[in-house]
């Protein structure tokens, strides 16, 4: 019984597989009827399903694959042209196939239906094709022989035989059997028969694929995922039980102990990785659903569209793939409902009638990027004011003052859709809000921009994994807490003076000026324990000499978390919090911290409407993002992003675009190894080269002097997963205010000179720089 | 005759009692890391090698009178739907065999949401030993008073 339940279970996963690359073909097919190839690859697995449905006693299956394999087969032969009727019934062909097999997943059974109908209906296109004469591209194409691949294959019964499963004479007599008129397969005779088992009949028709060339590569195997999530929790307890281990071999002389403790840590790393690397899986998998959806949903409301597809191969964590399924799902359908216009509103528009559907994933920063864009007509930003207004949304005053970026975000508010009819697709007030909420539910961030008669593009960040992520660790009131660095934008700290005089109220509420902008203070301590006010301005003046700000990002607004103290930053595994602690919706989950102790893990969002950072300050903050509108450049020389600004030589200014930066560390000149002509450090678990940008630039400044006993600045870089270290004489801020780049092409390594803070300032052209200081490193980029 | 045996554990002088199968482990007191604005019969949370386990302090989930400060506790982890949970007792007893003879239902007496997590009394020599309903003892833990 456990040998049938097996057979099921691998002919369910193999089915699965198949019928997911079916969808794509059948629209692939639609699109280039002569593709002989895919017609013969479709055939081939609706005939293996057949097969396989027909052993194992799935009688309704067989019957509706048969029917399907019939019409497949004159397809093939080229005696019937591929038309939009034959493709439609074709689909739902598999979706009855995908029901049943569902069915027969959960219970065992193919469940009450009644495919009757199907089955006729695939029956009589059998019959007559379709009205229309075969297509003279399509008669053309009977030439070739019907796939010659098929020829050499061995039959059933020869591969049963060479087994030795079965006796000739017993194929023989079934073979006689099956011409005397039994219309079964030779191997339902012989199962039948009781001279094979079932899964002999199933292992030769696996053979027998492998004979045609397209099983599976023998060097992958199949993995229950529970398996890997099992060994993915023991790596996670591991890492832990790593930073126990190092932690305190830290604190020992023995050196021995730390060599080992360092083998320990390498290894467990690479382990991490490892691990994390089975589970990853190609973004491709959700996409290939995506043409068969296309194409339906354009169908259901008369648009021609066409869906294109770059990065298929970016690889995200299972669990998150499984996470951005619906969210993507739902945008592909939005984009094909309400992006893209109707065939004739576009020719008049002077566009291809024929819509893009574009989507593009590609790793940036240790995220995933995942774009959606269409061509369509982009938001209309009258009837979404109009639409928001009649909503109650917003005021008819609030949306005259609003900007077409808040405008934008409007289409995220819960219960708005602008779909003029309920349609089947879009139009039920189910919307982004729940796209969005799911996109940042696993850390992620979306956002809309929108050209109006050129279309949309929705963006989306998500994190690369859940399990282990890097975590700022803070305390407060004793406690400790660790933030996502997800959500971190930057450190401040107030001393002395500063402390006193930077904190200022406005009607009671604290702010602090960062960069000349008011940023709104929450102080986790109040927030946790709901000290009152006074105690708290008590504390703050008594206890703290210093303040310590986390400036964070919570659905595109920053605040600053007040905490006692700022501790470290540290890879932290995630661990789920028990249903019962959920009702509390700042925290994100909880870790085990490198002495041992638990520590929570907050969630930023969260935290932020319990602080109430994010209502009222939609309104109080329309100038800043007024502001935030001009961001998009008007032209290409004027720009306006983060800068890191560093001191180069005495005088001299540096910037470098902040998106580049991975992080800014301290190493201790100690640390500096030298590999070659090469100077590196050990940086987690990698060898990071270091590249001093004094030395690169060739200045004619005067170096400040390399005192041996003070700490280097190191700038991270990291370029296709290597870290680059550049080595800088002092990190001055962090800035974001419009520049003109002039350029300037005698000096390796730099762009041009821009005016920021009122200082002429050189900006640093990084890859230049890199590819100029490690000629080696640059080619093994160029390769990769 | 059918017998059950029962993990014993006091709680102010009274003897409570779980079935020996919910019971997974008992160990010493634990460093807990509190959880701010949870019912405060959530003490924290426990590293169980590895695992991050609820703490639910009993004496609260039961309104008895708190424990002069200082007290150490012990944790009794039990298994339930929503995996290990520890019930904060303050000493453990024996391990005891009960004759299902000498079960009796909670008086009428008690009130009305404890007789959810008393299911029923067994009269032993040593005294009344309580049986605590583990899974409602560390569910509905919101509707407590915080």
């Amino acid at each position: 019984m456990s040998d049938d339940a097996a057979i099921v279970k691998e002919f369910l996963i193999e089915s699965y597989e198949n019928l997911d690359r079916l969808d794509q073909d059948l629209v692939v097919l639609e699109k280039e009827p002569a593709n002989r190839e895919t017609l013969a690859s479709i055939f081939r697995t609706i005939h293996t399903i057949k097969g396989t449905s027909g052993f194992l006693a799935f009688n309704e299956l067989e019957a509706v694959t048969h029917a399907g394999e019939s019409l497949l087969s004159r397809l093939r032969d080229g005696l019937l042209p591929l038309n939009a009727e034959i493709t439609t019934a074709l689909l739902a062909m598999l979706d009855a196939v995908r029901e049943m097999l569902k069915n027969i997943e959960t219970s065992g059974k193919e469940g009450e239906r009644n495919d009757q109908e199907l089955i006729l209906k695939l029956a009589r296109l059998l019959e007559a094709p379709a009205g229309s004469p075969a297509s003279p591209l399509t008669a053309a194409r009977i030439e070739p022989p019907a796939t010659p691949s098929e020829q050499p294959v061995p039959n059933l019964g020869e591969i049963l035989i060479k087994r030795g499963v079965a006796k000739a004479s017993e194929v023989n007599a079934a073979v006689e059997h099956q011409k005397a008129g039994d219309p079964r397969h030779v191997g339902e005779i012989l199962v039948e028969r009781g001279a094979v088992k079932p899964q002999d009949i199933v292992e030769a028709l696996n053979a027998q694929q492998q004979a045609r060339g397209q099983s599976a590569s023998d060097s992958t195997i199949r993995v229950d995922v529970s398996q890997l999530d099992r060994l993915m929790n023991r790596v996670g307890e591991m890492v832990l039980l790593r930073n126990q281990i190092v932690q305190y071999t830290n604190s020992t002389e023995d050196s021995e102990l730390l060599a080992t403790s360092q083998r320990l840590n390498l290894l467990t790393t690479e382990l991490q990785e490892g691990v994390m690397k089975t589970r990853m899986q190609p973004i491709g998998n959700v996409w290939s659903k995506f043409p068969r959806t296309v194409r339906d949903v354009a169908l259901g409301c008369g648009k021609q569209v066409r869906i294109e597809m770059e990065g298929k191969e970016t690889e995200l964590d299972k669990t998150i793939i499984e996470a951005i399924k619906d969210p993507l799902t739902h945008l592909v359908r939005n984009a094909v409902d309400h992006g893209i216009e109707p065939p004739q509103v576009r020719r008049m528009a002077g566009k291809d009638p024929e819509g893009l559907l574009f989507l593009r994933a590609f790793h940036e920063g240790g995220q995933v990027n995942i774009e959606v864009t269409d061509d369509g007509a982009g938001l209309d930003y009258e009837k979404l004011r109009n639409k928001a207004i009649q909503k109650a949304l917003i005021t008819a005053d609030q949306a005259a003052r609003m900007t077409e970026r808040e405008i934008t975000n409007l289409i995220f508010l819960a219960g708005f859709s602008t779909a003029e009819k309920v349609t089947n697709v879009s139009g039920r007030g189910v919307g982004l809000d729940v796209v969005k909420t799911n996109i940042e539910k696993i850390g992620g961030t979306v956002d809309l921009q929108s050209k109006p008669g050129q279309g949309s593009t929705v963006r989306m960040k998500i994190p690369l994994t859940l399990a282990i992520i890097p975590a700022l660790i803070v305390t407060s009131a004793g406690d400790r807490y660790a933030i996502p660095q997800v959500s971190l934008l930057e450190l401040v700290r107030l001393e002395g003076e500063q402390s006193r005089k930077g904190l200022e109220f406005v009607n009671g509420a604290p702010v602090y000026r960062l960069r000349g902008k008011l940023l709104p203070l929450v102080y986790l301590q109040r927030e946790l324990r709901a000290d009152s006010q006074a105690q708290v301005a008590a504390s703050l003046k008594t206890e703290f000499q210093s303040v310590n700000i986390v400036v964070l990002r919570a659905d595109d607004r920053a605040f600053g978390l007040v905490v006692d103290e700022i501790n470290d930053t540290e890879e932290i595994v995630v661990k789920p919090l028990s249903k019962q602690m959920k009702s509390v919706n700042i925290y994100a989950g909880a870790t085990i911290m490198g002495d041992g102790k638990v520590a929570l893990i907050l969630d930023v969002l969260g935290l932020a409407q319990r602080a109430n950072v994010l209502c009222d300050a939609r309104e109080r903050e329309t100038a800043e993002r007024q502001e935030a509108n001009e961001l998009i450049p008007v032209t290409d020389t004027s720009q306006r992003k983060p800068m890191l600004l560093f001191q180069h030589g005495e005088t001299g200014r540096i910037a470098i675009d902040l998106a580049l930066v991975a992080r800014l560390e301290e190493f201790p000149p100690s640390a500096i190894e030298v590999a070659g002509d090469q100077e590196a450090v050990q940086y987690r678990g990698q060898i990071m080269p270091l590249v001093r940008v004094t030395h690169v630039l060739e200045s004619k400044r005067k170096v400040i002097s390399e005192n041996a006993h003070e700490a280097l600045h190191v700038v991270v870089y990291a370029d296709r997963g290597r870290s680059i270290g550049l080595v800088v004489d002092r990190i001055l801020d962090i800035v974001e205010e419009s520049f003109v780049i002039q350029p300037e092409t005698a000096r390796r390594g730099v762009l041009g000179s821009a005016v920021i803070q009122k200082r002429v300032t050189d900006i640093l052209d990084l890859p230049g720089l890199v590819a100029a200081a490690l000629p080696g490193q640059a080619s093994v980029g160029a390769e990769a | 005759m059918t017998t059950q045996q029962f993990c014993t554990f006091f709680l102010a002088d009274q003897l409570f009692g779980i079935a020996v199968d919910e019971v997974q482990e008992v160990i010493q007191h634990q460093e807990m890391t509190r959880v701010p604005l949870l019912p405060d019969v959530i003490r924290g949370l426990i590293n169980l090698r590895g695992q991050i386990v609820m703490a639910v302090d009993l004496r609260r989930r039961l309104r008895i009178a708190e424990r002069p400060p200082g007290t150490s506790l012990i944790n009794v982890v039990v298994r339930t739907k929503e995996g290990p949970v520890s019930l904060l007792v303050d000493s453990i007893g024996d391990v005891v065999e009960v004759d299902e003879k000498t079960a009796e239902p909670p008086p009428q007496t008690l009130e009305a949401d404890m007789r959810n997590l008393v299911v029923g009394v067994h009269k032993l020599d040593q005294g009344l030993m309580h049986v605590l309903n583990t899974e409602e003892a560390c569910e509905s833990l919101e509707q407590m008073e915080p």
